[in-house]
């Protein structure tokens, strides 16, 4: 409750909280199929139209409603996005618990792993998955999680190591705590603050990635609208119809935007260096 | 054992990791190889003709066997032959990395001359409105993919202002500089606002921390000028954070470029891979995807030793 109070008097987490709630309403409507119009149906009388009255956001090169589609392809992002965000998060931090606790082969191992997958240009990493996995939204959520697991590997073991060694791990300990409740209790709950953080510039991050590859058509597939698809298709018509090009642009533009604030403001407010100031 | 030899001896371990990845990975795609490198014009083989090619690409032996002759292949410089360009894949990475290099070295200069200055100036006016100002733009750059910058750039330039971007024939830098730096220019910018915005976050950031530092007050009352404590004492310390964060994406462009070559028909490493995951060109997937990872780790090995030899602490203070 605190850090939501700090976090609403911080001038960037007040921004990013408003364009992610005003996204994330279009995005719920999108995949509920409350769009203003349906996002597949072509209105051959209304092809290429600018915005107006009917198509606030004009429509595309088969009449096709643009802001019913970017409603449905932010649904898709953020679908992306959150699920593979949680899977990073999920698995990164299992991996980084575990190799503090338990040190040793387990640890090197662990480590080595993430080594590797760092060792890939993040997109490139999630075209190889591709490539293994076919094209689709499945396998953008695969990709994506496999390319944030190792950062977010990296972001718990480091502060779990240190945790692991203070007086409370082993004051738990000797009361005969279990290994899970230690784990849970202890560590986890002291890694919430960076996990926090991390979490939210990851799905900035995975927002773009998703966009980059259905813009190379490796995501979501045709018909279905998302947004980087809407961007590729926007590449011809950007001097007839350069609402095609510009609507979709701000839509990625403005929720990564919203995430990357998010985080920021997240990052003071759970610093207590910066955390006095705002409080 | 120091940092600088645990850091060298890490690379071959990664390195080996890397291959091993790639190369599970690569024989991890559905269908067999055979049928992946002839497409459709695998359906015409006869049996006996099937298994020939089998034998000859070394497919009928165990993953071990194949690993440990692709890994002496590897080291030999033989990454193998793209079935789609009929070209060793060594000799298209030869022909194609230059132009990458050239982007990403282009992208990092822009970037370094825009967000470095920018950052430095920021810091000084900490909380003023010139401060705000660099930020909200630092943020907004940040936020702004790469291909979406470059498709609003084309747009601007090519509507607003009617200049075309050339973007026909590539010109080699060799062949004709200045009409090479004008194709450049435009992908250059959009992958460097990014990473300049990124330099500008850090940079000011790091200038904020050392000018609150005592030495920086000690040399202020001394009574020299600002822009001498800037200049000499803050700067040099500031740059570290710099230097490292501009490594790690410099890595990153020589491998990340893929959407800005494929918007702007730049034929460098980035569309090479992008094509041959398209057409399954799994050799050259497999030796582009190597070669990248192998720059990438190069590069981000260079950076850890520069700043172990920038700061003392990291050499010593082994963790």
């Amino acid at each position: 409750m605190a850090v939501l109070r700090a976090l609403l008097r911080h001038t960037s987490g007040q921004i990013g909280v408003v364009v992610i709630a005003v996204f994330a309403v279009a995005a719920v409507l999108g995949l509920l199929g409350l769009t203003p119009h349906d996002p597949l149906a072509q209105d051959r009388l209304a092809r290429l139209q600018g915005p107006g009255a009917t198509y606030w956001m004009g429509t595309d090169l088969f009449g096709r409603d643009i802001l019913s589609r970017l409603m449905v392809g932010i649904g898709q992002s953020f679908a992306v996005a959150l699920l593979s965000v949680g899977l990073a998060a999920g698995a990164g931090t299992v991996l980084g618990l575990t190799a503090a606790w338990f040190g040793k082969l387990w640890d090197g191992a662990v480590m080595r792993a993430m080594d590797v997958l760092l060792a890939f240009p993040a997109i490139l990493l999630a075209l190889l998955i591709v490539a293994i996995l076919g094209p689709g939204l499945v396998t953008s959520v695969v990709a994506i999680a496999i390319v944030y697991t190792p950062i977010f590997t990296r972001v718990v073991r480091g502060p779990a190591l240190s945790l692991k060694t203070r007086s409370f791990v082993d004051a738990a300990r000797t009361f005969g705590s279990s290994r899970r409740y230690i784990l849970i209790r202890h560590l986890l709950t002291n890694l919430v603050a960076p996990l926090t953080v991390q979490i939210t510039l990851a799905l900035a991050w995975a927002l773009l990635t998703e966009a980059a590859l259905s813009f190379l058509g490796l995501g979501t597939q045709p018909p279905s609208p998302s947004l980087g698809l809407m961007l590729s298709d926007s590449r011809n018509l950007m001097e007839t119809a350069p609402w095609m090009l510009i609507f979709p642009a701000l839509v990625i533009m403005l929720s990564v935007l919203g995430f990357n604030l998010l985080g920021d403001a997240l990052r003071d407010v759970f610093d207590p260096r910066t955390r006095r100031a705002l409080a | 054992m120091s940092y600088v030899l645990r850091r060298l001896l890490m690379f071959p371990v990664v390195m080996l990791g890397v291959s091993v990845f790639v190369f599970v990975a690569i024989r991890l795609v559905p269908g067999d190889a055979i049928t992946a490198m002839l497409g459709t014009e695998s359906g015409l083989l006869t049996p006996a003709q099937r298994e020939s090619l089998t034998a000859y690409f070394g497919l009928d032996q165990n993953w071990a066997v194949q690993y440990w002759r692709w890994l002496t292949g590897l080291l030999q410089g033989d990454l193998g032959l793209s079935v789609t360009y009929g070209q060793p894949v060594s000799r298209i990475i030869i022909d194609r990395f230059p132009l990458t290099l050239e982007l990403a070295l282009l992208s990092m200069v822009i970037a370094l001359m825009i967000g470095l200055p920018a950052g430095v100036f920021a810091a000084t006016r900490v909380e003023r409105p010139s401060d705000l100002i660099v930020r909200v733009f630092a943020m907004i750059g940040q936020s702004t993919p790469n291909f979406v910058l470059a498709l609003l750039a084309i747009y601007i330039l090519s509507v607003v202002f009617g200049i075309l971007p050339t973007m026909g024939r590539f010109v080699p830098l060799t062949e004709d500089p200045l009409g090479n730096l004008a194709q450049m220019i435009l992908p250059a910018i959009a992958l460097g606002t990014a990473f300049a915005a990124a330099v500008t976050r850090i940079s000011r950031a790091a200038m904020l921390d050392i000018l609150g530092e005592d030495y920086v007050r000690t040399a202020r009352s001394k009574g020299f000028s600002q822009r001498y404590v800037i200049w000499r004492h803050a700067l040099p310390n500031a740059l570290i954070p710099v230097i490292t964060l501009s490594g790690v994406e410099f890595g990153y462009l020589l491998g990340g470029a893929v959407i800005v070559e494929q918007i702007f028909a730049l034929p460098g490493l980035g569309r090479v891979v992008l094509d041959a995951i398209l057409q399954r060109d799994y050799a050259l997937v497999q030796g582009v995807v190597l070669f990248i990872a192998f720059n990438f780790l190069l590069v981000n090995l260079l950076v850890d030793l520069a700043y172990a030899a920038l700061d003392p602490r990291i050499r010593y203070g082994a963790s």
